[in-house]
Order: C-alpha cells, then sequence, then structure tokens
C-alpha cells in the first residue's frame, strides 16, 4: 500500500473551500435582496436607498461584495493559469485581477457607507 | 518506431461536449463574462443610489434599448452561474454525482438559466 504523505501549506484547499463559502455568501444575500425587494414597497429611488442603507443590510451588502471578490480572485485566477502560460504575463493578469478586485472592493463599500 | 496517429480533437467546432461539459464551459465563461463586467455594474449601483440627478441618469441608461438588451445577457450570465454554482455545491456534498443524476441535472440548469432569464427579461423590458 502506498502510504501518500500530503505536505505544503495547502492554499489550494483553502481557496477551493473559500470559493465554496463565499459562493454560499452570495446566494444568501441573493435570497435576501430578492425577498426584500418582493416584500418591500413599491420600488422607487427612495425605497431603493432606504433599503441599501439598513444596517443589517449595509452589511449583508458589504459581506457580498468581499465574497464576490474573493471568489472571483480564485476564479479568474484558474482560468490565467489555465490559459496563460508563459510565467511573466500570468503574474502580470494576476496583479491585474488582484488590483481591479481590491478596488472594487473599495469603491463598493464607498457607494454603501455614503448613504 | 512509428508516431502514433491519435484523433486530437482540438479543433473547437469538431469538439462534441456532453451536457455537463456545455453547463460547465458556460458556467467558466459567465464567470469570466461577470467579472469583465463589474466596473459597469458597480457604476450602475453608485448611480441608483445617488443623488435624484444621479438616479435619473441610471434610468435614463438602463432605459436604452441596447443596453437592456446587454443587461438581460448579463443577467442570463448571473442565473446560469447561479444555478451551475448550487449544482457545483450539491455535487461537492455528493448529491447527484451518478452519470443519470448529473446529466439530467446540467441539462436542468442550463434549461433555467435560459427560461427565468427570458421570464425575468420579458417583465423587466
Amino acid at each position: 500500500m502506498v502510504k501518500r504523505i500530503v505536505v505544503g501549506a495547502h492554499y489550494g484547499l483553502v481557496d477551493w473551500l473559500a470559493q465554496r463559502i463565499t459562493a454560499l455568501v452570495m446566494l444568501a444575500y441573493t435570497l435576501i435582496l430578492v425577498v426584500s425587494l418582493l416584500a418591500g414597497p413599491a420600488p422607487s429611488q427612495e425605497s431603493w436607498r432606504t433599503l441599501m442603507s439598513g444596517t443589517g443590510m449595509r452589511y449583508a451588502s458589504f459581506l457580498c461584495i468581499l465574497s464576490l471578490c474573493y471568489h472571483a480572485w480564485v476564479g479568474v485566477r484558474d482560468i490565467w493559469m489555465d490559459y496563460v502560460q508563459p510565467v511573466g504575463i500570468r503574474l502580470l493578469m494576476h496583479t491585474l485581477t488582484l488590483m481591479a478586485l481590491i478596488g472594487y472592493a473599495g469603491w463598493t463599500t464607498q457607494i454603501l457607507w455614503r448613504l | 518506431m512509428l508516431a502514433k496517429k491519435r484523433p486530437k480533437y482540438l479543433n473547437l467546432i469538431q469538439i462534441r461536449l456532453p451536457p455537463a461539459g456545455i453547463a460547465s464551459i458556460m458556467h467558466r465563461i459567465s464567470g469570466a463574462g461577470l467579472f469583465l463586467i463589474l466596473p459597469l455594474l458597480i457604476y450602475l449601483l453608485q448611480l441608483s443610489l445617488g443623488t435624484p440627478q444621479d438616479f435619473a441618469t441610471f434610468k435614463a441608461v438602463a432605459d436604452h434599448p441596447l443596453v437592456k438588451l446587454f443587461l438581460i445577457v448579463v443577467l442570463w450570465g448571473f442565473v446560469h452561474h447561479f444555478f451551475m454554482g448550487i449544482r457545483i455545491l450539491l455535487i461537492d456534498i455528493h448529491i447527484g454525482v451518478d452519470l443519470p443524476a448529473a446529466r439530467a441535472s446540467a441539462v436542468l440548469v442550463t434549461a433555467v438559466g435560459v427560461l427565468l432569464t427570458a421570464i425575468l427579461g420579458v417583465k423587466l423590458w
């Protein structure tokens, strides 16, 4: 019998698990948002702003955008790893992806907290 | 020794994917598309939650037929990614792993993606 000893820092497992957990967060957020919109008053900018500025909803939106960025990081990184073979270009794509996603997280947080 | 002439179907037009393969590559394509379009979606969120003038701009932009059509394609990407994601999570916890079940769920996910997008698209038009 071959004893297979797994060594390493398990970054792959962490990312795999994180992609699943962040997916569940976004799944829950989608359901909350859909139910809130269907159960809420007739859609207007006022009702939309009121919904998104509630403390609970703001926290949920914040959690969702952070999850989205982590989730997209793992997914988009996988795409670069599959299709971009030259190491230099791949490193550049990884860097640009990370920078874009961190920026999006900051931008969305600003939108939510300005309300 | 003669080099083996194995059939290598790397021609994308010749590759015939099974339903799960089609649903899977569409999960990847929709994910990549949603990532690329993310700044536009955040910008629309900002307009919708901004001043009344911003909201008026949001309505004007979102009401343009071409933008609407484009957003419905984005909606399809989201719906497909959403349901395919649920399928992947279920398979991760060993639900629907057998071939017939996995094949059926792949067809179901792809069909729900198109149908739900069509229904929502008509409602939102």
